[in-house]
């Protein structure tokens, strides 16, 4: 979610096969860099692969640019990975959130499994409760927020979409990146 | 590092993710989509809906459809989301690169044939269905791309899930000897058209008008439909807080090291020597 010079990501820590919850603190938003944060939904596998590869892209471009990545240039580079397997694609569902350019404007990006992408201003969502999220975000959100008061919409729209999910839950993790840096905290979720 | 193409190394796992464990796939985005193109006097105007849909869901409310192929020659595409967005792109990045070998400036009938060419090789399973418009040195051109790979040159083309709804506003209201305001307003209603009446398109209007030697694009043209009505005046409110910390962690943004003094004895050290 996007507020006043700061974003944030929110997501839960299960990771389960189907009915069963193999791990309760599965993280799946990664910092690309200071300005740039990664989150992924779907199959952990691909998760994990993708991880490796865009820490790997990112070392590389790090190392030949000599500057960090901007979060819209990572964004299109997710794209163009993701589209290379159009036919046989990773299943996942990225999102990425960042601060672009000397304001630190806020910058969000999601999109679809192969690539897809689209550049809302307010908020993005992903995962089996995607819908849930959807509604409750599209109802607190508001413009300009501070990052305290995005802290707050974004754990409550979190937690109350969580309760509606089953196969979402048990921990949460949020992360609030600010031009000063990033506050991660952790929530209580329901452990059903 | 991979060449060019497409990569298919995780085609048989997840064909056997899908048959064996019922793997539920996430959805890809389609664009629903009424686009639209009218030829007139001068040139060409081409028109589009803003909504993109992952299933009942709509992911994007104001995604932009009219692709820009080169200055003057502009596609605007139906079909997935990913498949139209980067088949425009990598058929504009071969179009820039022969028109600056060839030292010419690109032909709407050459972006015709690299689009028809490039989606017959996949035989249908790229869906990107589009409408081709442009003006070049030989005049405004109009073509109609099915994702098969066939193609169709006409005066007026509508395409997506609202192509009847806007098709039916075109078939009525076109004639061969329009002006530019009437052949906007024309592509204005049948858009308009497909957003009222067609459920997979939705949002603002956007309009391309490409004439010789000028583009305009008119972005979110009529947003009507979008503006929502009954917003709740006071925004809900939660206290700072609300939400109980299990655990906080500040990770504060390394600076930059400033050089303070800089000692230069270890230079004298080495002339001695």
């Amino acid at each position: 979610m996007a507020g006043k010079n700061c974003v944030a990501i929110a997501g839960d820590t299960r990771f389960g096969v189907r009915n069963q919850t193999v791990a309760l603190d599965s993280n799946r938003i990664f910092k690309i860099n200071n300005r740039t944060l990664f989150g992924m939904t779907g199959l952990n596998t691909d998760i994990l692969t993708l991880r490796e590869s865009f820490k790997f892209q990112m070392n590389l471009y790090n190392l030949e640019e000599e500057r960090e990545i901007s979060p819209k240039t990572f964004a299109h580079n997710v794209a163009q990975t993701l589209y290379s397997k159009r036919f046989g694609p990773y299943f996942i569902t990225p999102i990425i959130a960042g601060l672009e350019g000397e304001d630190y404007t806020p910058f969000l990006c999601a999109t679809d499994l192969i690539g897809a992408m689209e550049f809302p201003k307010s908020f993005v969502v992903a995962g089996t409760g995607e819908e849930s999220l959807m509604g409750v975000c599209e109802t607190f959100y508001k413009e300009n927020m501070e990052p305290d008061e995005l802290f707050e919409v974004i754990s409550q729209c979190l937690l109350a979409a969580v309760d509606r999910d089953a196969l979402s839950g048990w921990g949460s993790v949020v992360h609030v990146l600010t031009k000063d840096g990033i506050t991660t905290k952790r929530l209580r979720t329901r452990k059903d | 590092m991979q060449k060019g193409g497409f990569n298919f190394d995780l085609y048989q796992r997840n064909v056997e993710l899908i048959e064996k464990n019922n793997y539920k796939v996430p959805k890809t985005t389609k664009t629903g989509t009424t686009i639209v193109g009218v030829v007139f006097s001068d040139g060409v105007v081409l028109g589009a809906d803003t909504r993109a849909t992952s299933g009942p869901i709509v992911a994007d409310p104001n995604c932009e459809k009219i692709h820009k192929i080169s200055d003057y020659i502009w596609c605007a595409g139906a079909g997935t989301a990913a498949d139209t967005e980067n088949t425009t792109g990598m058929i504009s990045l071969q179009l820039e690169l022969l028109s600056l070998s060839t030292g010419r400036s690109p032909r709407v009938r050459t972006a015709l044939t690299l689009l028809k060419n490039f989606l017959f090789r996949y035989h249908g399973y790229i869906s990107a269905a589009l409408v081709l418009g442009g003006v070049d040195f030989t005049g405004p051109h109009l073509h109609m791309i099915h994702p098969h790979g066939s193609t169709s040159t006409l005066p007026y083309i509508s395409m997506g899930s609202g192509s009847l709804a806007a098709m039916a506003v075109l078939e009525t209201g076109y004639n061969s000897k329009m002006g530019e305001e009437d052949a906007k307003s024309l592509v204005h209603q049948a858009i308009l058209s497909g957003i009222l009446n067609d459920l997979g398109s939705g949002g603002n209007v956007d309009l391309c008008v490409i004439k010789h030697k000028s583009m305009e694009f008119f972005r979110n043209v009529d947003t009507t439909n979008s503006k929502r009505k009954f917003r709740k005046k006071l925004p809900y409110m939660f206290k700072s807080g609300s939400t109980k910390i299990l655990e906080k962690e500040i990770e504060e943004k390394m600076r930059k090291m400033e050089i303070v003094n800089e000692k230069e004895s270890q230079i004298e050290e080495l002339e001695e020597l």
